[in-house]
């Protein structure tokens, strides 16, 4: 018996189409409407600035820890932007820009960070799974929404996101291996922003790329420029296309850079050097998407300002929420409250009634007793 | 009407909810072709196909976690873990995401699915196919344990876990598949989770089973009967949580005395639960320290010393004796 030589078709592309230095390879320029590349541009800044925006007010005390996604604008909206509505979108925690550009309200997002269940509900009909925490536990469940909507003959496509970190749970590789045996309508997103918290990709895979991981799951896996939006776009593009027609998962991997921290509790400069920051800053999706619009003469005018505008609407709307109303935590724990839920209920009313003006234990200052339903002034309104 | 044993009346259960309702899909390893390494899915395939009864990779987690992206969808998965022991594997699919998503998303979706898992020893097995872990689902804000008795209360759960809107861990004793059978109605009957079931009728001491214990309990209560004169009311639980403490704090308000009796370890059991629940329903009508018969608080014993360990009948009637005469 010979030992023979299997030759797989193994071969992992990269894609990029416009580069740090605004060199755009025209052969593989995506045709893209302009009204789209303006909704992608603006999307992005929004991504951005309420990166900016949400800093602060975590500083302030406002919101509570976030990830910042600061310098994956690219690789969220070149992505998110190939679905339609209809389409599913399953983030991990760090995809704010994508999660806006899908119509979750600012304030929503920003209830979410400020400790408040009703930042996790989707719009009725929204096909978005709301923020999911363990690293990688949603990949599985982009597969069962993809696995259902085939089995309903809806055309609907998933898209999950992950990180580079991700990349080592073993539900990211049960999701590849459930996808692939399956042959589900989904397109896995790894932003592979170069750090896991404090620890580099080169200590947390052996392999070359994660685009190849996707090979030995028998799907076709892809490595682009993702602060590129165009070869992002691109790529995904033609993986949601290909889901769409019953060829299959695709995976691809966004090379990008996390410019911030990991989250507001992490401090980067113990594990990183300013260099490698710089570097890549000179990468940055955003001005290089600037100068290739400006070329074209497709900058809007006011663009800056207007999302500025949408934000400060956006904060408004947050602060002016109800405040959480303690009773609130029974409500979607069951479909129908159990006895247990209904006893511990009238034993919190009973306390939030007898003391009013209690704290909700949030470390805010008192509030008075909440009344469901009715909004409140806001206890940042001072 | 037809006498059979727990496997063939939860076959029953999934044959006929799978006619009934498009939605559900069974899933799990060796569920389709082989019919599940216990039979419990015998003929779905054949019946029902490949889509709808899915032998998916050997990967618990992502079975439930698939399962989990399937009810967010809509659809009903049935899902298979072959034997409890492995769901460590996928415990966080359903701690993290199968129990979390009504309230993660405040309504928008929920997750109706069963997850069943055969349980428990007196089958001969292996480490990990013999352990009982109830407990674990049983603490688990957003879930709901149901265990049955014997084969009429496992087809009844398993209709009612099937459409009720919250996941559902359904533990089948090992021991019961083919251990008994009983008179299984032809049409669909469902039992509503949640509730208790007053199993015999005394006035002397309670004793609390569920699952393969109710055996024990029952036969117990007879020896208690026969040698001492004693009657001891018995209660099949079938349902962990959400726990019927009604049905416990009814019956030990009358008896004064209890012995709660489960294969799980003793320390932080189902039993804790329980006796504290009492404890808060009958504390005027106790008569005794509430007993609790459980297995030894060891990691795993193997099945040449399962015996000694899995509580039994010279076990509960020692402890219910302990309880009269305290």
């Amino acid at each position: 018996m010979p030992r023979t030589r299997l030759e797989p078709q193994f071969a992992v592309e990269h894609l990029s189409i416009l580069d740090s230095d605004g060199n755009l390879d025209t052969s593989l320029e995506p045709d893209i409407p302009p009204a789209d590349l303006q909704r992608l541009y603006r999307a992005m800044l929004l991504g951005r600035k309420l990166d900016e925006r949400m800093l602060r007010l975590q500083r302030q005390g406002r919101i509570g820890t976030f990830a910042p996604i600061k310098g994956q604008e690219a690789s969220q909206i070149g992505s998110a932007f190939t679905l339609r509505p209809t389409d599913w979108m399953v983030p991990s925690f760090r995809e704010t820009a994508a999660m806006l550009l899908r119509g979750w309200p600012i304030a929503r997002i920003l209830l979410l960070f400020a400790g408040y269940l009703e930042g996790g509900q989707p719009a009725p009909d929204q096909r978005d799974l709301p923020v999911t925490i363990p690293v990688a536990t949603q990949l599985p469940h982009a597969v069962g929404l993809a696995y259902a909507a085939q089995y309903k003959e809806d055309d609907a496509v998933v898209m999950a996101f992950c990180g580079d970190g991700a990349t080592s749970e073993g539900d990211f590789h049960e999701a590849l291996n459930f996808a692939g045996v399956w042959h589900v309508p989904l397109v896995f997103i790894v932003q592979n922003n170069q750090w896991a918290i404090s620890v580099p990709l080169k200590k947390q895979t052996h392999s070359r790329t994660i685009a190849q991981k996707a090979l030995a799951y028998g799907l076709p896996g892809l490595q682009v420029d993702g602060n590129d939006v165009l070869a992002v776009y691109a790529a995904s593009r033609e993986a949601v296309e290909r889901a769409r027609a019953d060829g299959g998962p695709t995976l691809i991997e966004c090379v990008t850079y996390r410019l911030g921290v990991h989250t507001t509790a992490d401090d980067p400069t113990k594990y990183r050097s300013d260099e490698e920051v710089r570097a890549w800053e000179r990468k940055d999706p955003l001005t290089r998407f600037h100068a290739y619009l400006e070329k074209k003469n497709l900058l809007e005018q006011g663009v800056d300002e207007q999302v500025d505008q949408q934000i400060a609407r956006g904060v408004e709307a947050f602060e002016s929420a109800a405040a959480a109303d303690p009773l609130g935590m029974f409500e979607h724990a069951y479909g129908e409250p159990t006895p247990d839920l209904l006893a511990e209920r009238a034993e919190l009313e009973g306390r939030v009634r007898e003391t009013p003006g209690r704290s909700t234990g949030d470390g805010q200052p008192p509030l008075p007793p909440p009344m469901r339903g009715q909004r409140e002034k806001s206890r940042w309104q001072n | 009407m037809a006498k059979l044993n727990m496997v063939k009346a939860l076959n029953l259960a999934l044959h006929q909810e799978m006619a009934r309702d498009p939605d559900v899909l069974v899933i799990g390893e060796d569920v389709g072709v082989d019919g599940g390494v216990f039979r419990v899915t015998e003929d779905l395939h054949r019946a029902f196909g490949g889509t709808r009864v899915i032998d998916s990779p050997l990967a618990e987690a992502g079975i439930i976690g698939a399962s989990v992206g399937m009810a967010l969808y809509g659809l009903k998965p049935v899902c298979e873990i072959q034997f409890s022991g492995f769901a460590f594997q996928c415990f966080h699919q359903i701690e993290n995401h199968a129990a979390r998503y009504r309230q993660r998303s405040q309504g928008r979706f929920h997750c109706q699915m069963v997850m069943r898992m055969p349980y428990g020893g007196g089958v001969r097995a292996l480490e990990h196919h013999s352990e009982s872990e109830e407990q674990f689902y049983a603490h688990i804000p957003g879930l709901k344990m149901v265990i049955p008795s014997g084969p009429r209360a496992a087809r009844a759960l398993l209709v009612s876990a099937i459409r009720d809107p919250d996941p559902v861990v359904f533990f089948e004793a090992k021991a019961l598949y083919h251990a008994a059978r009983e008179d299984v109605p032809d049409e669909s009957e469902a039992m509503p989770i949640g509730r208790a079931r007053v199993e015999r009728d005394g006035r002397d001491v309670t004793l609390v089973g569920y699952g393969a214990m109710l055996r024990v309990c029952r036969e117990a209560a007879e020896e208690l009967h026969e040698q001492d004169g004693v009657e001891a009311e018995v209660i099949d639980l079938l349902t962990i949580s959400p726990l019927d403490r009604e049905t416990l704090t009814s019956s030990v308000s009358k008896t004064g005395r209890a012995v709660i009796v489960h294969e799980a370890p003793k320390r932080f059991g189902p039993g804790a639960e329980i006796a504290a629940s009492i404890m808060e329903g009958a504390f005027l009508s106790l008569e005794a320290p509430i007993r609790r018969v459980a297995a030894y608080d060891v990691p795993f014993v193997g099945f040449a010393r399962e015996k000694a360990t899995v509580p039994d009948v010279p076990r509960v009637v020692a402890a219910a004796r302990e309880t009269l005469a305290f």
